[in-house]
């Protein structure tokens, strides 16, 4: 039995607690480890308890693995640009637009989502004026749900109404398909919130213009573009691939650059000329591609991976692999940034948007390590980057296989979110992030870092569902 | 205020890197706003609306970098030569974020290192059963000092431990020795042959050092908690360890040391001590166990079970220790009351054992007692244990704190009812640094009054603690103490002093 060699070899202390205990055992030689404890589950000390039931549990551990093997074997590549109501039967049959994040109803939208409603309700002709458009949407005449619900991600506001178009990422392993919509740029953007001419000007040519072009140069490529192939080149180039897609952004525009020259007709060249300044273009690429992958491994019996996490700008959640459908919420977290000039802390809208599915995904916050020209978000050296990536590490089940972070002498990307090693640690996932005014009509005001809030977790973890009684 | 922009022709910044250099500006006295931007379209576009662009920086080319601020005039000058500065600076670390890259402290002990086999677990009670869990999960035995642990999570984790040959030491468990280790509170005392097993943290350290004195070391000390021999938990953490040392080829003679058991726990103890192969002494203080089989001893008391222990491991009788002869003090006592002020539970459980068949009544417990308040001592015997819940609630336990047991004591010396006062002296690795020197001023004040009472007093430990045996009786001596060997021997005594006064009064 163990015990007997307990008594024969060395010990191998691990300390929780009082650090007077581990001291006499130091000055004895013997290795002691002291864990830098707080009381687990905000203090709840019954969740605590239910939090180590899981912790080691076989059936866990095993879901968990067959969750991270699904997510990791997606191969995503990108196959269509279609107009979203092809894509998405729900918005052809119904008068529907898509949001970022858990459900909301209108009345409880933030400002930039409600001009981005706005703004879509007048592209799609369902209104004329702004007013109207906001009597429609609160008298139910417009219906809402969230773009994960479909199958998709939009950032920011994540409004996808019918007519834009859509970029559609496939695996061919499963067929499993899934969306977001094409990237209008940085400064005044619907996706932020902006309002006005400018922004319904490109919202207007990106469906006529932009999509068509996307879609045949698309089709005139010798093979589908491999998203997870160009994310792990542009991990290598200082891109972390969430506020930082400058690298992949290119890479994607010399794979199409000679395509769309081919289709003037269709506007290739003027969709040379926006890409050309877009340097947030793969970001949406970077979006579908994760929600493809964190997708497959969602409703594993058991696992405790995270498979979304969104923000509607209002509140933010979680949704488990294990936990069904549900979302676990929280009031959106405020984001700690820097700031477009003219603008400060007290006009930043709380966090919001889809893209934090890249860090679901080990991108983002997870591979800030990759990413120095960032890193003036967190303190401003390489190090303090660094040192996030690695305490990601430990509320991750596993590392990524392709997607390598340079700064840690390449070790994989920490990926799959464990909810028992958030509640336990209290560490919240770092994400990295844009920032909407808080008014609508106005737009992006700065970037920065925020958190996941443990709230999240935590009621995810309440909610987990009872193992069966242990063998 | 004042506008005023400053082009560099072909230079190029990472926009974070130019939000960073404007965010180090814009708080200062003077200035209003702050911005650098490539001078793209767009950015123009940007400080016109925020009213930041002047005509040189509306003539700058996307190579160029702007550099717009507003502000006072004296305000601005040195903020533009700042921002100079900062952008002909070679990029280095501007706050205290920066740390070297070793590896921090793992935040849950499921990110201890691998190889890790022993886990020790003091948070507040109600975590430390989750902690434990996690640490059986992962294959580590558990020592668990946390106390208010429910004894519902401490089945579970002893169950958990069973299945998996593992040992849960605990909860509230106060000594452990393994390999020569000390875990908790424990005595720097000799290895040898013994292996001790117990429920109760001071009878471990009575015995264990008791058999040091004698020249018998220990092979390990393994303590399971005071709740173990409780019907719920059922011995688990005993029979574990009973099992692991009737296998170890370095332990000879084992001593089992408890409080009462609960009667079906005692027999199946009993009952495995009989099939252990080896020989045990069995201390269950205030239990009418017999011994099933040759080889397994019952002793009555702490001294009786190290002398037990010690004889089977020299193989020889071990000569008694003569207790002194305090009946000449009998008649210069001038109270009548024992007043016993215990550190160690097992010591003060033992002394109401021995003393109650010979003085009879006696109380253990004192009415309204509040920190920093004089004590009110009963008309009538007292045996205390100072580390009871009801005086160590928010204070840190006698053994550790002395302040408690100070009140106490100043209160039973100077009270002209009081005829014996016993304390008990436990050092070792946990302890305080120095207790006996604590209470010795104490006794000293008393000791040349007409109305002082004798201070008996045992020292637990050995030569080789931190605080020296020795050391600590010499204090205790000088201070006006008498001093005998251990909790047995100054029960007794007190009993016989007590008993003569009794007599003659």
């Amino acid at each position: 039995m163990s015990l007997r060699t307990l008594f024969a070899g060395d010990l191998h202390v691990v300390n929780v607690g009082l650090e007077s205990f581990a001291q006499p055992l130091r000055d004895s030689g013997v290795d002691v480890t002291s864990i830098d404890w707080r009381p687990p589950a905000h203090g709840d000390d019954e969740l605590g308890l239910d939090l180590a039931r899981l912790v080691g549990h076989p059936l866990v551990e095993a879901s968990n693995a067959v969750a991270m093997d699904r997510i990791l074997a997606v191969q995503p590549l990108w196959v269509d640009v279609c107009p979203a109501r092809e894509a998405i039967p729900a918005l052809a049959e119904r008068r529907l637009l898509l949001h970022a994040g858990p459900p909301i109803a209108w009345a409880e939208m933030c400002g930039p989502m409600r001009a981005a409603v706005v703004g879509a309700a007048l592209l799609e002709g369902w209104a004329s004026t702004p007013a109207e458009a906001e009597r429609q949407a609160a008298s139910g005449g417009i219906e809402f749900e969230p773009c994960h619900h479909h199958d998709a991600v939009g950032p920011m506001a994540g409004i996808i109404s019918p007519s834009m178009p859509l970029i559609v990422v496939e695996d061919p392993a499963t067929g499993r398909r899934s969306y977001s919509n094409l990237n209008e740029g940085q400064g005044r953007c619907l996706r932020y919130g902006a309002l006005g001419d400018d922004v319904m000007d490109r919202l207007r040519w990106m469906s006529a213009r932009l999509g068509p072009s996307l879609r045949a140069a698309l089709r005139s490529l010798p093979e589908r573009v491999n998203l997870r192939s160009l994310t792990a080149q542009a991990l290598q180039m200082g891109d972390e691939c969430h506020s930082r897609n400058v690298a992949s952004s290119a890479l994607l525009v010399r794979e199409l650059a000679g395509a769309l020259a081919q289709h003037p007709d269709l506007g290739g060249h003027e969709a040379l000329e926006f890409l050309r300044g877009n340097n947030y273009w793969f970001l949406n690429f970077s979006m579908a591609a994760s929600k493809l992958a964190t997708m497959a491994g969602h409703g594993v019996e058991h696992s405790t991976v995270v498979t979304a996490f969104a923000r509607n700008g209002v509140e933010v959640g979680v949704r488990v692999s294990g936990c069904g459908d549900s979302w676990f919420t929280a009031p959106a977290a405020d984001v700690e940034g820097l700031y477009f000039p003219g603008f400060g802390p007290e006009d930043a809208n709380p966090d919001i948007g889809d893209s934090a599915i890249a860090e679901v995904h080990g991108l983002g916050g997870f591979a800030l390590a990759a990413a120095p020209a960032i890193v003036g978000f967190i303190g401003g050296t390489p190090s303090a980057a660094r040192r996030i990536s690695e305490e990601m590490a430990t509320i991750t089940v596993t590392r990524h296989r392709d997607y390598q972070l340079p700064g840690l002498d390449f070790v994989g990307a920490p990926v799959g979110i464990d909810v028992r090693a958030v509640v336990d640690t209290g560490t919240e996932p770092t994400i990295t992030t844009g920032i909407s005014h808080r008014e609508p009509g106005i737009g992006q005001i700065g970037a920065g870092i925020t958190h996941a809030p443990l709230e999240c977790f935590i009621k995810a973890l309440r909610a987990f569902p009872a193992l069966p009684v242990e063998p | 205020m004042s506008v005023r922009n400053v082009v560099h022709e072909n230079l190029y910044f990472d926009s974070v890197a130019l939000m960073r250099v404007a965010a180090s500006l814009d708080d200062r006295p003077g200035i209003e706003a702050v911005s650098l931007v490539m001078a793209t379209d767009a950015n123009r576009d940007v400080l016109s609306d925020a009213g930041l662009l002047t005509d040189e920086g509306r003539a700058a080319g996307p190579n160029d970098l702007i550099v717009a601020v507003r502000g006072n005039e004296a305000a601005l000058v040195e903020a533009l030569s700042d921002a100079d500065a900062a952008l002909s600076q070679p990029w280095s670390p501007t706050d205290g974020t920066a740390s070297p890259s070793h590896a921090a402290s793992p935040r849950r002990l499921v990110g201890a290192p691998e190889g890790a086999n022993l886990a020790l677990i003091s948070t507040p009670g109600r975590y430390a059963a989750a902690e434990a869990l996690k640490a059986l999960r992962h294959g580590m035995h558990v020592f668990i000092f946390s106390d208010n642990v429910p004894v519902q999570q401490e089945v579970m984790l002893k169950q958990e431990a069973h299945q998996r040959g593992l040992l849960v030491m605990g909860a509230d468990c106060g000594t452990t020795i393994l390999n020569g280790l000390p875990l908790g509170f424990a005595n720097a005392v000799r290895r040898g042959d013994v292996g001790l097993i117990g429920a109760s943290g001071t009878g471990l350290q009575q015995i264990s050092t008791l058999l040091d004195s004698m020249g018998v070391g220990i092979s390990q000390l393994i303590g399971v908690g005071s709740h173990d021999l409780s019907a719920e938990v059922g011995g688990l953490s005993m029979l574990t360890a009973l099992d692991a040392l009737a296998e170890d080829p370095s332990t000879n003679v084992i001593v089992l040391v408890s409080k009462p058991p609960a009667p079906a726990v005692a027999g199946e103890v009993l009952a495995r001590a009989a099939a252990a192969g080896k020989s045990v002494v069995v201390s269950f203080l205030g239990s009418d166990v017999r011994a099933p089989a040759p080889q397994v001893v019952v002793a009555s008391d702490l001294r009786e079970a190290a002398r037990a222990a010690a004889r089977l491991s020299l193989g020889a009788d071990v000569p008694a220790v003569e207790a002194p002869d305090l009946s000449p003090l009998v008649d210069t006592l001038p109270g009548r009351w024992l007043r016993a002020l215990y550190a160690g539970g097992t010591f003060a459980y033992e002394a109401e054992l021995l003393l109650r068949p010979v003085l009879g009544a006696i109380s253990s417990r004192v009415e309204r007692y509040a920190p920093g308040r004089v004590p009110r001592l009963p008309d009538s015997h007292l045996v205390l244990d100072l580390g009871d819940d009801v005086f160590t609630s928010g204070r840190p336990h006698p053994m550790i704190d002395p302040a408690t047991r100070i009140e106490f004591l100043r209160a039973a010396v100077r009270d002209p009812a009081s005829a014996v006062v016993v304390v008990d002296i436990v050092i070792g690795h946990g302890a305080a640094e120095d207790p006996a020197g604590a209470l010795a001023p104490v006794i000293a004040e008393a000791a040349g009054s007409p109305t002082a009472p004798l201070v008996l007093a045992f020292v637990v430990g050995t030569g080789h603690d931190p605080q020296n045996l020795g050391e600590q009786e010499q204090l205790l001596r000088d201070a006006g103490a008498v001093v005998v060997d251990d909790s047995t021997t100054a029960a007794e005594v007190a009993g016989d002093v007590l008993t003569k006064i009794g007599a003659t009064r």
